[in-house]
């Protein structure tokens, strides 16, 4: 037993713990503190009789009041699908365009679209729609099938080139490999290269834009339109984008375009009718609607 | 010692953490060891004396204000027009509004509160600079309503000697009836306490007829039951334990004290040595002996509510209430010897008193109280002119992060922004959006119609709610200056009010 030493100013014992030359008084706690602590053991027994508490291999005591806080997250979950209700059976009952111009519509299905969106689209088209090279930025406005809501609405529901009957394009259709498939020559391919850049006022060689005219007309105006304004603008559906603009979908630099001349392209998507109900996907339509390139 | 087990160092040159098993000489003699004791203090229950004078007079007084302010509050009617509450003080959680007099606030602006804390906290630290523990002597509810007990106590067991003879005395029919009268009485008062609490959380009307027709909700009556049962316990058991265990302040008190503080003080060179006096011997004859003015009455120890003895200096659990002033006082008035044996008093006059015998000035302005006393009126005076200025309108701008930013068809771009309207009054308001800071800048708004890019944009809020856009601004490329610059939102409603918002719009890096 260590020697006692007492504290001359109080007369109270020190516990015998010193830091730079203080050191602790050992006063006593109050009785009632002790009790207090066996209270509350006296507390967890109770707790253990009333609450789920002790682990027995798969399963655990259950108590007496049968509170599980699964169910408890169970219940709250059927609570706000339950508040939910009116404005899905609303989304599904009106078209697109009505769901926008009411504005609790729109603020739950903007809510809603957000994390479909975030569920289902954001592995391909990024974050908010940001897009990434062959997947089209959605908070644009370049639309190679229609940025209507309408048009968002049933590119969503049937997929593009997608084995859906009513797919935007057609299953196995898209850009000609005009290089691969020997229909244009590389010469000629750097002409209609030239060409495209020259519209675009970036053209290096003119003589071969100039040559590149030629070219384009004969097997390029077809689905990208005479003036190159897409196959929107030129009133087609085959997804052919304008060729004037200042956001490319595979590049803007010449070796891109020579490489899709050359090899051809086919955006896919698939059609979203067979996983997602009607009123997620009028909700996404709205949601990337107003990513901001909506029409 | 490369052998030896033994690692302690011969020499004993380094301390040891452990004391040496062999009491080193000159070690304190075998008798000034106490014998081992028990590891808890037993409680001694106090039972204060009734006393009165000045300071019992102050604390009635204080008792009563401040229970008359805590019971009448919640009652007090403010009319803020049809569609607000008219309770004065309501704090409504549910609807995430505070309301104080002609202040209402929302959470956002919970800055206030601490503010206010902070106010309290400098408030408290002056007090206790000036007079010591004031606030827990006089104001602090611990001690108000332990007050109020003690005196419902009194009423129905007796003053001091009788309770004591009562607690001794064997469980009769007589002790039965005086303690369950009085745990009726307390229960009672610890009920009224809980239910005037949750009316500073509802209508308090509304929740009294509610509660009358027993049909409250069981969330307004858990709180009561919750708050009756603490009042009761504190106020009527734990009392001073709570202050001398529970409560931190009075562990961090005396960095707030100084010798200039006026504390509860025992003039110990008047009153040494205290001995009884016997009515045979005049004050000369005492003092002639060495005896001085204190006769040992223990009056002042026997009203203390803390159960301590001021007599052996300032302590941690006094509370600095000042009834042994009082108590003291009456005896000394009684045996014909002056006033203030005990009294409010600075160190610095009692040493001077003590060794001189010439009263030191009392320095109630210094360093310390300047400072505290100028912190409060700082943050007192910007609480004032936040309220004062305090605006219906807040705006709150979130730019996208994902895109950064948007190049569109014909080479503008675009950046997209959440956009809250805060509006804090009780009407509709219409609004007119416009940014600077960006030439050929414009703005559409997302939903129906968002193709019309204007200069400005018309926005709406309902009465006391947030009103959520999502703002498109789009700018010609050859206009921006960089990746980055600053972009101002302003705000204006048709009454005139107007708020801005600095936030940023990106571009491509070159």
């Amino acid at each position: 037993m260590a020697q006692k030493e007492k504290d001359a100013l109080s007369g109270v014992e020190t516990t015998g713990h010193e830091w730079d030359g203080l050191r602790e008084l050992n006063n006593p706690l109050p009785k009632w503190w002790l009790y207090i602590f066996y209270v509350c053991i006296a507390w967890s027994l109770v707790y253990y009789v009333l609450y789920p508490a002790w682990p027995l291999g798969k399963t655990y005591t259950k108590g007496l009041l049968g509170y599980s806080q699964r169910e408890e997250l169970v219940a709250k979950l059927d609570e706000g699908k339950k508040a939910q209700e009116k404005y899905l059976t609303a989304i599904a009952a009106k078209s697109v365009d009505d769901i926008q111009k009411d504005k609790d519509l729109l603020a739950f299905a903007m809510a809603g679209g957000r994390s479909y969106f975030n569920e289902n689209c954001a592995a391909c088209h990024g974050a908010g729609g940001q897009g990434a090279k062959g997947f089209p930025t959605l908070a644009d406005d370049v639309w190679l099938w229609g940025g209507s809501t309408a048009d968002i609405y049933k590119t969503i529901q049937h997929g593009i080139r997608s084995d859906d009957p009513d797919t935007r394009g057609t299953a196995g259709s898209g850009m000609t490999a005009f290089g691969r498939d020997g229909i244009l020559k590389p010469e000629q391919i750097n002409q209609v290269a030239e060409y495209v850049l020259s519209l675009n006022k970036r053209s290096t060689d003119a003589a071969a834009a100039e040559k590149g005219k030629a070219v384009y007309d004969e097997n390029c105006a077809a689905c990208h339109g005479d003036k190159a304004q897409g196959s929107l603008a030129a009133g087609m559906d085959v997804g052919a984008p304008p060729l004037v603009q200042a956001n490319w979908l595979y590049g803007a630099d010449k070796a891109t375009i020579v490489q899709t001349v050359t090899n051809g392209r086919a955006g896919m998507m698939p059609a979203w009718s067979k996983r997602l109900d009607d009123a997620t996907i009028k909700s996404l339509a709205v949601y990337v609607h107003n990513l901001g390139g909506g029409k | 010692m490369s052998t030896s087990t033994d690692t302690k160092p011969s020499t004993g040159q380094a301390p040891t953490a452990e004391p040496p098993a062999e009491a080193p000489a000159g070690a304190p003699p075998k008798a000034q060891r106490r014998a081992s004791r028990s590891m808890y203090q037993k409680h001694s229950k106090v039972y204060p004396k009734a006393v009165s004078g000045t300071f019992r007079r102050l604390k009635w007084t204080a008792l009563a204000v401040l229970l008359a302010i805590y019971y009448v509050l919640p009652w007090i009617r403010w009319d803020r027009g049809p569609n607000a509450p008219d309770q004065a003080v309501l704090l409504d959680l549910a609807n995430r509004r505070f309301y104080l007099f002609f202040v209402e606030l929302w959470p956002q602006q919970i800055y206030y509160l601490t503010g206010a804390l902070i106010l309290a906290a400098l408030g408290l630290f002056l007090a206790t600079s000036l007079a010591g523990r004031v606030w827990c002597g006089y104001a602090c509810p611990q001690t108000v309503w332990t007050d109020l007990y003690v005196w419902v106590e009194r009423l129905v067991e007796g003053d001091r000697g009788e309770r004591i003879r009562l607690d001794q005395g064997p469980w009769t029919a007589r002790k039965i009836g005086r303690k369950a009268l009085k745990n009726l009485i307390w229960l009672l008062i610890a009920a009224a306490t809980g239910g005037a609490w949750i009316f500073y959380f509802t209508d308090a009307p509304t929740l009294l007829g509610e509660l009358a027709r027993f049909e409250a909700s069981s969330t307004a009556v858990g709180f009561i039951a919750l708050f009756t049962g603490t009042t009761w316990l504190l106020a009527g058991f734990a009392r001073e334990q709570v202050c001398t265990y529970m409560c931190p302040w009075p562990r961090f008190q005396s960095a707030m004290i100084d010798e200039d503080s006026l504390i509860v003080t025992y003039q110990d060179w008047r009153g040494e040595g205290r001995s009884l006096m016997r009515k045979s011997q005049s004050w000369e004859e005492r003092k002639a002996e060495g005896l001085g003015d204190c006769i040992d009455c223990f009056n002042c120890v026997q009203v203390c509510p803390a159960g301590i003895d001021i007599r052996d200096g300032l302590q941690m659990q006094c509370i600095g209430c000042g009834l042994c002033v009082d108590a003291c006082d009456e005896i000394m008035t009684k045996v014909g010897r002056p006033t203030g044996l005990i009294k409010f008093d600075t160190q610095t006059n009692q040493v001077a008193l003590a060794t001189t015998g010439q009263p030191a000035p009392t320095r109630l302005i210094r360093p310390r109280t300047i400072l505290y006393s100028l912190m409060m009126l700082v943050i007192a005076g910007a609480i004032a002119i936040g309220l004062i200025l305090k605006p219906g309108l807040d705006i709150s701008v979130l730019r996208d992060r994902a895109p950064l930013f948007v190049t569109l068809a014909d080479g503008t771009v675009r950046n997209a922004y959440t956009f809250k309207i805060s509006n804090m009054t009780r009407d509709p308001r219409d609004y007119t959006l416009a940014v600077a800071g960006l030439t050929g800048a414009r703005i559409a708004v997302a939903g129906d119609g968002q193709e019309d890019q204007e200069a400005q944009q018309r926005l709406t809020a309902a009465p006391d709610m947030v009103a959520t856009y999502r703002i498109f601004v789009t700018a010609p490329r050859a206009n921006l200056q960089g990746a980055s610059q600053p972009l101002t939102f302003r705000l204006t409603s048709a009454n005139g009010e107007t708020a801005t918002y600095e936030s940023v719009f990106m571009g491509p890096a070159n």
